[in-house]
C-alpha cells in the first residue's frame, strides 16, 4: 500500500507502538521487579520503576534455582537440538529434492504431515519410544514369531532395550526431527538451478561433494536462520524435558527451574527473586535472536545470488 | 583430440522419441557445429556426449571406446553451458579450479595450471572476484577457462552466447575459434544462430525436429542443400521455393499458370511433384526484353546498404531477388527476373529430400559437393 497522508501515518504509527507496547510491558514488569526488594515488591499498588536491588536477586535466584548447571544442560540440549535439526533437515532436502527415486513425493508427505502432529499429540508413544528406543524392533521380532523360535532353539528370550530416560540423548534426539526445517530447505534446494548441479557432475563431483561443496555453503543465510528459529523453540521446551527427566539434579533445564523459582503457597511472596531468575533464563535466546536477527531475515525473505 | 561416433542414437522420453537414429562420425580436432531450431533435439544430442542424459538406443564412442555406461567424469569432456553454471560462492580462482580439486590434484601444482589458463583468457586480474562481481563476457570467459583446465578430449559448448549482446558474441566466436586453433581439441557447439554457425563449424549438424538432416561443410550446406529444411533454414534471407511439377516439353508448371523453361532439368524429374529452389543472390533482374525473363509485380523492398532484397510475386509463386540498382521500385510495378538452370535445386516434394541431376535422392550424410 502506497498511501501517505498524515492521517495515516499517525494511524500505522499508532498501531506500531501499540503492539510494541504490548510485546515489551511484560519484559519491563520482569525487570521492575527483578530489581526490586521484597518490601517493594510486596507494594499495592505496585510501582513501575526500577530499583537496585537486581544484583542480590540474582544471586539468590541463582542458588535456589541451581542455574549454572542447569544452564549448561539447557545449552547442550538446544545446540545439540538446533545442529540435530540441521543436519537431518538439509539431508533429507537433499535426497528429496536431488535423487530421483519412486517414492520421493510420499517421503516428502509423509515428513510434511507431521507438522499436524505436534510433540503434545503424540506424547504417550513418544514417551513409550524414549523409554526403550529399540522398542518397535522388538515388536516387530514378536509378531513375525523370531523371538519364539530363537527363544525355542537356544532357550535365549530376545529383550532389546535402549533406555533414554534421564540422558541427555532422550533430551534431545525425539525433538531432532523437523518438518518446517526440511520444508525450508526444500524450497531452498529447487532454487538451484540445474546447470549447477550438471557443471559439478561434469567436473568430477560427487553428491556427497556437490552437497558440502556447492549446496552447504549457498545454504548458509539459510542455515542460520533455522538455527535461529530452533535454537529458540527448544531453549523454551517445556513439556518433553519435564517429562523424561526424573533426575532433575542431573538433567534438569533452565526452563523447568522456573517452576523452583516460583514462591510456594505458604511461603515469602519473593516475585523479585523470581523475576531475577527469569531474565536470565530469557537471556540466551534474546541474545540469539539479537546476533542473528541480520541472517534471519535475509535467510527467510532474500536470496543473495 | 578425441574421434565422436554416434550408431543409432536415439532419445526417447517415456514413449515419445525425440533423437530418431543419429549416424554421424565426428573426427578427432574437428570443429563441429550442431544447428538447428529451438527443440530439434540438438542440446539433448549433446547432453547425450556428456553423460547428462541417458542414451536410450545405440552407441556414442569417444576414441572408439563406447561412453554409454560410463559417467560423465569419466568421459574426458568438459562443457560451457548456456547460462555459465559458475559456483557462485566460489571465487573465479575456485571456479576454474574446482575439477582439479576433485580429481584431487596438488594445491601448487593446481594454482600454476589455473593461472596458466586464466591469462590465456586474460582473467588473471579477476582471480579474486566472484562471479556475481563480474561481466557477462568475463563470466563466459570463466566458464571457459574451467573447460580448458582439464585438459579435456571433447569440447561441448551449449548455446554458450546466447546471453550476450552481439558484439561481444562476434568478439567471443573469434575467441573460441582462436581456442579450437590452438588447442586442436575436438569441439562440439550448439546453437540455433546461422551465422555462429557458419562461422564457427568445419562442419554443421544441422538437425529439426530429431532428425539430421544434413552434415557437411557450411559452404556445402549452404550451396547443395540435402533437404527442403536445410535450404530453408539456412541463408538470409531464405531460398526461394517453389512447389510445381515438369512437364514433358520442358516447362516447369507453378502457381497459377506460371511456367518456367527448365528443360535440362524437366527429363530427370518428370512425374513427381517437386520444389524447386533458388538462391535470392543468383536470381537476376533483367529487362523487360531477355529471352528467358520472368514477368513479376513488386510487393515491397527491403533497403540494405549495399543491395536491396526485392519481395515481388511472379504468377501467385513468392520470389525474393537481391537486386543493386537504384530505381525506384514501388509496389505493384513490373519487374523482370532471369536465373541459370544450374543454380536451382529440385526436392521431391514428399519426401523433402534433395534429388540429384540423375533423379536419385541425396541422403543426409552425403557429401553433395559438385
Amino acid at each position: 500500500m502506497i498511501e501517505r497522508s498524515p492521517l495515516f501515518n499517525f494511524v500505522t504509527y499508532a498501531a506500531m507502538i501499540l503492539g510494541l507496547l504490548v510485546v515489551l510491558v511484560p519484559f519491563w514488569i520482569v525487570i521492575v521487579a527483578g530489581s526490586q526488594s521484597l518490601q517493594e515488591v510486596s507494594r499495592v499498588p505496585i510501582v513501575l520503576w526500577p530499583s537496585s536491588h537486581l544484583w542480590e536477586n540474582i544471586q539468590s535466584a541463582w542458588l535456589r534455582a541451581d542455574l549454572g548447571p542447569k544452564l549448561i544442560n539447557s545449552f547442550i540440549v538446544a545446540i545439540g537440538v538446533t545442529a540435530g535439526k540441521i543436519l537431518l533437515a538439509s539431508i533429507s532436502a537433499f535426497a528429496i529434492v536431488f535423487f530421483d527415486f519412486k517414492a520421493r513425493m510420499v517421503c516428502f508427505w509423509l515428513i510434511f504431515i507431521t507438522l499436524m502432529l505436534p510433540l503434545e499429540v503424540r506424547i504417550v508413544p513418544t514417551y513409550a519410544i524414549a523409554a526403550n528406543a529399540l522398542l518397535p524392533f522388538q515388536v516387530v521380532l514378536d509378531t513375525l514369531g523370531i523371538t519364539g523360535l530363537v527363544q525355542a532353539v537356544s532357550s535365549v528370550r530376545i529383550g532389546l532395550e535402549w533406555n533414554l530416560l534421564n540422558s541427555y540423548t532422550g533430551l534431545i534426539l525425539p525433538l531432532v526431527a523437523t518438518a518446517t526445517g526440511t520444508f525450508l530447505y526444500r524450497q531452498f534446494f529447487m532454487t538451484i538451478p540445474d546447470e549447477l548441479i550438471e557443471a559439478s557432475k561434469m567436473d568430477g563431483a560427487g553428491p556427497v561433494r556437490f552437497f558440502f561443496d556447492v549446496l552447504l555453503p549457498l545454504s548458509r543465510t539459510n542455515m542460520l536462520a533455522l538455527a535461529t528459529i530452533m535454537f529458540v523453540s527448544s531453549w523454551n521446551q517445556y513439556l518433553w524435558p519435564l517429562l523424561i527427566t526424573t533426575d532433575r539434579t542431573h538433567y534438569g533445564t533452565v526452563v523447568m527451574q522456573l517452576k523452583a523459582l516460583i514462591p510456594t503457597q505458604n511461603g515469602t511472596p519473593d516475585w523479585n527473586v523470581t523475576m531475577a531468575g527469569a531474565l536470565i533464563i530469557m537471556l540466551p535466546p534474546l541474545l540469539v535472536v539479537a546476533l542473528m536477527q541480520r541472517w534471519f531475515v535475509r535467510g527467510l525473505i532474500t536470496r543473495d545470488k | 583430440m578425441a574421434a565422436i561416433s554416434f550408431s543409432g542414437v536415439k532419445k526417447r522420453y517415456q514413449k515419445n522419441d525425440v533423437i530418431h537414429g543419429v549416424d554421424v562420425e565426428i573426427e578427432a580436432g574437428e570443429f563441429v557445429v550442431i544447428l538447428g531450431p529451438s527443440g530439434c533435439g540438438k542440446s539433448t544430442l549433446l547432453r547425450m556426449i556428456a553423460g547428462l542424459e541417458e542414451i536410450s538406443e545405440g552407441k556414442i564412442a569417444i576414441d572408439g571406446k563406447v561412453v554409454n555406461q560410463l559417467e560423465p567424469r569419466e568421459r574426458g569432456c568438459a562443457m560451457v553451458f548456456q547460462n555459465y553454471a559458475l559456483y557462485p560462492h566460489m571465487s573465479v580462482r575456485q571456479n576454474i579450479g574446482y575439477a582439479l580439486k576433485v580429481a584431487g590434484m596438488p594445491k601448487a601444482e593446481r594454482e600454476a595450471k589455473v593461472l596458466k589458463v586464466a591469462k590465456s583468457v586474460s582473467l588473471e586480474p579477476y582471480l579474486d572476484r566472484k562471479p556475481g562481481e563480474l561481466s557477462g563476457g568475463q563470466r563466459q570467459r570463466v566458464a571457459m577457462a574451467r573447460a580448458m583446465v582439464r585438459e579435456p578430449k571433447v569440447f561441448l559448448f551449449d548455446e554458450p552466447f546466447s546471453n550476450l549482446d552481439a558484439k561481444l558474441r562476434v568478439a567471443m566466436r573469434a575467441e573460441v575459434r582462436n581456442l579450437h586453433r590452438s588447442l586442436g581439441v575436438t569441439s562440439v557447439f550448439v546453437t540455433h544462430d546461422q551465422t555462429e554457425a557458419m562461422t564457427l563449424a568445419d562442419r554443421l549438424i544441422v538437425m529439426n525436429s530429431g532428425y539430421v538432416e544434413q552434415v557437411g561443410r557450411p559452404s556445402e550446406v549452404y550451396h547443395h542443400p540435402a533437404s527442403l529444411f536445410v535450404a530453408d533454414f539456412i541463408g538470409s534471407p531464405s531460398m526461394n521455393l517453389v512447389r510445381g511439377f515438369f512437364g514433358e516439353d520442358g516447362y516447369f508448371r507453378h502457381g497459377k499458370g506460371g511456367m518456367l523453361n527448365l528443360p535440362g532439368l524437366a527429363k530427370a524429374h518428370l512425374s513427381r511433384e517437386v520444389s524447386i529452389g533458388i538462391r535470392p543472390e543468383l536470381v537476376r533482374r533483367v529487362d523487360a526484353g531477355h529471352k528467358d525473363a520472368i514477368a513479376a509485380v513488386v510487393d515491397y523492398t527491403e533497403e540494405l546498404g549495399a543491395s536491396r532484397l526485392v519481395y515481388a510475386r511472379a504468377d501467385g509463386s513468392p520470389i525474393i531477388a537481391v537486386d543493386d540498382g537504384n530505381d525506384a521500385l514501388a509496389t505493384g510495378m513490373p519487374v523482370h527476373f532471369a536465373m541459370s538452370e544450374s543454380d536451382i535445386h529440385v526436392f521431391d516434394h514428399t519426401t523433402g529430400r534433395r534429388v540429384d541431376h540423375a533423379g536419385r535422392p541425396v541422403r543426409a550424410t552425403d557429401s553433395v559437393s559438385a
